[in-house]
């Protein structure tokens, strides 16, 4: 099987209009849910380990456009973005990072682990590289079903060293699984950089390994990310296997909220800020004529006006009864 | 029902109790190393068969791959399957941890109840055929020690049939140990499978002055240590625990009662070992009931060797067992 580490081997699909403003709608979510997530954090009224996604918000965005709802994802604790991007509901989002008996997982998750299998959001792990094994299992799943089902699994740079990689990249391609392996290589895996910690320029090398296509795509291109995920999931939807997409892109802000980016230059960090994913996407959407002004403002407002409602919902919400302690253990309550 | 009985060793009723749940419900599949006829159907033959009957979809040769393997069978049992995953000898999970522990056991209580991870791990283990240090661990404390998994280790082959049955059925994350100088155990046991309940001992010989529970290959030592006993007249009652998590409190308390005094036997190592949670629920319910300290018998805090006396010593002996229900009676 032919593998590439670059994108000219991708058969382009050019989302139509409608799908790019889709596409806009889903970074301006994230990005201002972002905002706000920090905004609550530092206001004090929420404690909450924080793994901001913002700077990467084309990838789940360019990527969910391609699914459908019965379409799966796992991802990582620094995962809210590919959650948003899959549909989890505003409200059960927050009133989960909020800890309330109100969401997604009554509060005992939290931010590191949004669930919300109604959306097809399956798993949201705390442990790197972790997403992989198990996004195979619901491939094969999907595969003993006879479905069309897709399963999107997201990982960091840094997973692409752990063992889980390896395995699950192996016995995707061996069992020609569909599922889509999505490396955001954000160039930092914590706070030590890609160079050091990785042994190919690209991921997407690592891909011939495991006899299946890789490929590196600029993942803050809404366009080369639409096409190359079209690509990948098509594949997996017609049955041929699995594809890992390497897709370049750059957090904001840090590993975690409060990071100081003590390990990357000033000048590095403004330099890739200034090209903030969603502002250019908005400005191109304006440029070619594909959306006008009144109507993004429009998506903007509503974005926002939603937002604030979860916030207050969440806040607004019970917090867990301490009877749910010890339920969810097992099926049966009371086994001990 | 019949009442027909017929010979089954361990590996044969495992086999028989995995083939019965794969025809009764097509969700049931099985993964791992070996486990297809063409590679053998298991390393000692547990799923020999199966792919046969029920097709290569269902039984999956996999890659060596522990993490892979339990992903796979995390991620499917999410999907609605109900995988038997055999990781072939319980060291090997050491390399399957992350995925057992904090995915499998977690996913219900972390998702609040959204997804769940039915599925069961067979292994193999266990002292005795020199495999060395490696190969022969009990390692069922770490398991038990991690809530929203459940751990059962058989010590028949009628009890293996019955617990496979209802672990594959279980809708939580089963461990289950096989122990492999166990595996060729043949006993007569009826030809209708009975499912037997998790989380149920069974008191295999009443007994009036010292209760000894025990579990896995050990129990057999317990039953001959019970042998000399009774000769010396000393009556004593015998559980095998089969459920280790979440263990029959119930019965043993209730069986400590009444002797008032208790021997627990296990192969693993006993410090930090399943002997003392045991030992000190006892002591928590029947405080001023026991008549003599409660003895933990386990192997001493030492990796398993391979020269021949010293695993031999390693593991408990039937007249361990015999001396330390002695000695609570002195």
């Amino acid at each position: 099987m032919a593998s590439t580490s670059q994108t000219s081997g991708i058969n382009a699909a050019v989302p139509d209009a409608a799908t790019q403003i889709e596409i806009y709608r889903r970074m301006s979510l994230i990005s201002q849910n972002d905002e706000a997530s920090r905004r609550v954090i530092r206001s004090g009224r929420l404690m909450m380990p924080y793994y901001s996604g913002k700077g990467q918000e084309v990838i789940p965005s360019a990527i969910s456009v391609n699914l459908t709802d019965e379409d799966q994802i796992c991802t990582i604790y620094r995962g809210i973005h590919d959650m948003l991007a899959k549909g989890v509901p505003l409200n059960d989002l927050w009133a989960e990072i909020a800890g309330r008996v109100t969401g997604t997982c009554k509060g005992k998750g939290g931010p590191m682990h949004i669930t919300h299998p109604k959306s097809g959001a399956m798993l949201t792990t705390g442990i790197v590289g972790s997403s992989m094994p198990i996004a195979n299992g619901l491939a094969w799943a999907a595969k003993l079903d006879n479905s069309k089902r897709v399963v999107i699994t997201n990982f960091g740079d840094g997973a692409s060293n752990i063992g889980a990689f390896h395995e699950s990249l192996n016995l995707a391609s061996v069992w020609k699984l569909p599922v889509v392996f999505v490396c955001q290589n954000n160039r930092f895996a914590e706070h030590t950089r890609y160079a050091k910690g990785t042994s190919v320029d690209q991921i997407s090398k690592r891909a011939i390994s495991y006899g299946m296509p890789g490929y590196t795509v600029d993942g803050n291109d809404p366009f080369a990310m639409y096409a190359a995920a079209n690509a990948a999931i098509t594949r997996a939807r017609e049955g041929e296997g699995p594809t890992l997409l390497e897709c370049m892109t750059f957090r904001f802000w840090g590993h975690v909220f409060g990071d100081d980016d003590f390990y990357m230059t000033k000048e590095e960090k403004a330099e890739a800020m200034a090209k903030d994913p969603t502002i250019l996407f908005r400005a191109r959407l304006l440029t070619d004529g594909t959306a006008t002004e009144d109507q993004l403002a429009k998506i903007d407002a509503k974005i926002a006006t939603d937002i604030e409602a979860a916030i207050e919902y969440a806040l607004g919400s019970e917090m867990p009864p301490v009877s749910e302690l010890t339920t969810d253990v097992y099926a049966e309550a009371g086994v001990f | 029902m019949s009442a027909e009985t017929k010979k089954l060793t361990i590996i044969g009723a495992v086999n028989e109790g995995i083939a019965s749940c794969m025809a009764a419900d097509p969700k049931v599949i099985v993964l791992g190393e070996d486990v297809g006829d063409l590679e053998g159907g298991g390393i000692v033959g547990v799923t020999r068969g199966l792919s046969a009957k029920f097709g290569d979809e269902r039984v999956r040769s996999t890659p060596i791959t522990e993490q892979a393997i339990m992903g796979a069978a995390i991620g499917a049992a999410m999907g609605g399957y109900k995988p038997v995953a055999e990781i072939m000898l319980m060291n090997f999970t050491t390399v399957a941890m992350d995925m057992i522990i904090n995915h499998a056991a977690k996913c219900r209580y972390m998702s609040g109840g959204q997804t769940s991870a039915p599925l069961v791990v067979r292994m193999m283990t266990g002292a005795g055929i020199s495999a060395g240090g490696q190969h022969s661990d009990f390692l069922e404390a770490w398991f038990c020690h991690t809530p929203g998994l459940k751990v059962v280790i058989p010590s028949n082959p009628e009890d293996a049939r019955g617990l496979i049955v209802s672990a594959i059925n279980d809708p939580d994350p089963v461990i289950f140990v096989e122990c492999s100088r166990a595996y060729g155990t043949t006993t007569d046991v009826p030809v209708d499978i009975t499912p037997i309940p998790l989380g149920k001992a069974k008191i295999v010989q009443e007994g009036t002055d010292v209760t000894i529970i025990s579990y896995s290959e050990i129990f057999a030592r317990a039953k001959l240590a019970a042998v000399e006993l009774a000769k010396e007249g000393i009556s004593a009652e015998l559980i095998d625990l089969r459920t280790i998590s979440p263990w029959d409190r119930e019965a043993v308390i209730a069986s400590v009662a009444k002797t008032g005094r208790a021997v627990i036997a296990h192969e693993a190592v006993r410090s930090f070992g399943v002997g003392a949670e045991i030992a000190a629920t006892l002591q928590e319910e029947l405080f001023g009931k026991l008549k003599a300290p409660i003895k933990r018998l386990g192997a001493a805090f030492n990796p398993v060797p391979f020269s021949k006396p010293l695993e031999t010593a390693h593991v408990v002996s039937v007249e361990q067992i015999a001396a330390a229900a002695r000695s609570t009676l002195t």
